[in-house]
């Protein structure tokens, strides 16, 4: 599957020459050493690398959950690494969905409500539309069934597949998934990798994921390896 | 409702037993605060309709001897009189007792919040019954008038007897019970009341109680022209007692009908200052030692929203992930303050109702400065408000600073803190 860049699709994600440092005093580390990348709209784009070098960092930054010491992101265009925290918050809002490597749901809600979650936020339907909604996505996901089960009544593989359904929630144009396959057994790495892909490509959305299994790195549209807080291709 | 609330509602089982005992606090707190002041104001109540009852709102007695300042500050008009007159109170002369009684009464009964005036010629006798003798006090009265600035009715109703005998008897008299004790008069017994070298003999009407003992003990009630003829004074009055429409306006009242009246008024505030502001300051402390339970569990429940804004860190992180902002983070947490502070207060008012109905109904007998049969209380919708915003200023204090915190995690520091 691993195809050639569409040299027409859209970027719908792109960051120059982003620094970041982490850590305090002797401890502050050159964590990313100038990081470039672009993300098209309906292709997928893996990041590999030995752990540790920054992919997670990089993540962040282009999800703007994380500020950089030096360097740009736009997200659609619009130039974002500098922009106050609220409008930083509102675009990960609207146009990011995010996908932990521990997914991360609200311990105490359904699947359901976790799903809804990133909707209510947005506002955007009524309540009935965003159950709806809620529900055609955890039918996508195969959980359609468990939907009214708490998130702790759910194994770590159906979780993880509701993470990826929260992450589609709001329809974003980019969706990024920091190892979202790491903690899963093979069986369920496809599983939720299928669905990311497929889902994206259906809609037209720029996925990124960070992985470090090579089977499902070769079935991403492009890979792009990471050393030491840089790309080397 | 809204999405932070709904949030909210599913923290506040984090830590539920830590929120359970602030909560309990909380209830605790405000119930106690609302049963103490109805307490309080309560046994206040009780006593101001006790002094009402017995010596009445206001008391006209010894004439202002008039002094060239004096004249001076009747001169001036009212505004700057009022306050000439207050600074020099303590200055002046008096001439004991009414000169004119009637004059001063037809004068009283021109003032709009005026409901009754009664004359009273007072003086010291030796009461003497077969038995042993006493010395006592002997009120000289206008049944009917006195009746209106006073709660005499009430009052023998208590004790026995009745006031029609009085009434219709020149030489009855109405007995306090403690000293009708002491003397061992029922009614319709004879005893004798020496004043001087004069000696009369009276027939016990009925036996009033008024619960104050000082009272009971030494007061007797004659009819006016019976005590002028035993005590010699057959003009002028001791004073006179008066009875308001609006007992509250008795300070300004005092102060207006001694100007014009040129006699030294007494309001009951003024006369009873000692133990009204013992009331007040009783009522203040236990505000004060009540609020230290809410106070405490303000602690608690800042101690517990703390916990879970550190419980759910990484909650906190995944919601600002998806958009929500510092503000949904922190309203959140405000959501947790209010829920609490909600079920606290109205639990509390329950309690305190409750506890404040079941004190009502508690037998203690109570003799002094006044007497009561059970606990008295008084329901008054500011002792709710007061514990409610106390409760209100705490919590919300306490709610504000871990929401403050929590709305100030930076969710790139969580996420990274707990996936490398
Ligand atoms: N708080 C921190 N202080 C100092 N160094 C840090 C901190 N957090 C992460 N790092 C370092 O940053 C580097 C990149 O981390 P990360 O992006 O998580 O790597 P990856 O996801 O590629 O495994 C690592 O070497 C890590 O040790
Ligand atoms: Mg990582």
């Amino acid at each position: 599957m691993s195809a050639p860049i569409q040299a027409g699709a859209k970027v719908a994600l792109r960051c120059e020459g982003l620094h970041r440092y982490l850590g305090q005093g002797e401890g502050r580390v050159h964590v990313l050493r100038g990081v470039s990348f672009e993300a098209r709209s309906g292709q997928v784009t893996a990041i590999v690398g030995p752990s540790g070098c920054g992919k997670s960092t990089t993540l962040y930054l282009l999800g703007l959950l994380d500020q950089p010491d030096g360097g740009s992101i736009w997200i659609r265009d619009q130039l974002m690494s500098n922009s106050s925290d609220l409008d930083r918050t509102a675009a990960r809002c609207e146009h990011i969905g995010f996908v932990f490597q521990f997914h991360f749901l609200m311990q105490e809600f359904s699947a359901l409500d976790n799903v809804m979650m990133p909707m209510r936020k947005l506002g955007r339907l009524t309540e009935e539309a965003m159950v709806a909604r809620a529900q055609s996505l955890l039918k996508d996901v195969g959980l359609g069934e468990k939907g009214h089960r708490l998130a702790t009544q759910l194994s770590g593989g159906e979780q993880q597949r509701v993470a990826v359904a929260r992450a589609l929630a709001n329809q974003p144009a980019i969706i990024l998934a920091d190892e979202p396959t790491g903690n899963l057994d093979v069986k369920n790495s496809g599983l939720v990798f299928d669905l990311l892909t497929r889902l994206a490509k259906e809609n037209g959305q720029a996925v990124v994921l960070v992985t470090h299994n090579p089977d499902i790195a070769n079935r991403c549209d492009e890979i792009r390896p990471m050393r030491d807080g840089e790309f080397v291709k | 409702m809204s999405t932070n609330l709904r949030i909210a509602l599913r923290f506040l089982t984090a830590r539920k037993r830590s929120m359970l005992m602030s909560l309990a606090g909380i209830i605790f707190g405000v119930g106690f605060f609302i049963v103490t002041q109805a307490q309080t104001s309560g046994f206040e109540q009780f006593f101001i309709r006790t002094i009402l009852g017995t010596n009445g709102a206001i008391r006209i007695e010894d004439k202002i001897q008039d002094t060239i300042f004096a004249m001076a500050a009747a001169g001036h008009d009212a505004g700057a009189s009022k306050f000439e007159v207050r600074v020099d109170r303590s200055a002046r002369k008096y001439i004991e007792g009414v000169e004119d009684p009637a004059l001063l009464a037809e004068a009283l009964r021109k003032f709009r919040n005026v409901a009754g005036v009664s004359t009273v010629v007072e003086g010291s006798v030796i009461a003497d019954s077969s038995f042993k003798n006493d010395s006592a006090k002997v009120y000289g009265i206008n049944l009917d008038d006195h009746l209106v600035v006073s709660d005499l009715a009430a009052q023998v109703q208590r004790g026995s007897g009745s006031l029609e005998d009085f009434r219709s008897t020149p030489q009855g008299v109405l007995l306090g019970k403690v000293l009708a004790d002491r003397l061992q008069l029922v009614v319709g017994d004879s005893f004798t009341l020496q004043a001087g070298t004069e000696q009369r003999r009276y027939r016990v009407s009925a036996i009033y109680s008024t619960g104050v003992s000082d009272i009971d003990k030494v007061r007797i009630y004659l009819h006016l022209g019976e005590a002028r003829s035993l005590l010699k004074k057959t003009a002028g009055a001791s004073f006179i007692q008066v009875a308001l429409f609006d007992r509250d306006r008795a300070p300004q009242d005092a102060v207006q009908m001694e100007e014009v009246l040129r006699h030294s008024t007494k309001s009951w505030q003024e006369r009873e200052e000692s133990w009204l502001q013992a009331f007040k300051a009783l009522q203040i402390s236990a505000a004060l030692t009540v609020s230290t339970i809410i106070l405490i569990s303000g602690l608690g429940m800042f101690n517990t929203l703390a916990m879970i804004v550190i419980e759910k860190t990484k909650e906190i992180a995944i919601l600002r992930s998806m958009g929500y902002t510092r503000r949904d983070i922190s309203r959140i947490f405000i959501w947790l303050g209010a829920i609490v502070l909600v079920i606290g207060t109205i639990g509390g008012w329950g309690l305190g109702a409750g506890v404040t109905y079941g004190v009502s109904k508690m037998p203690i007998r109570i003799r002094g400065i006044f007497s009561a049969d059970s606990f008295q209380v008084s329901w008054n919708i500011w002792h709710y408000v007061v514990a409610t915003v106390t409760a209100a200023v705490v919590v919300m204090t306490a709610a504000v600073i871990p929401a403050r915190r929590a709305a100030r995690l930076e969710p790139g520091d969580i996420i990274r803190g707990t996936s490398q």
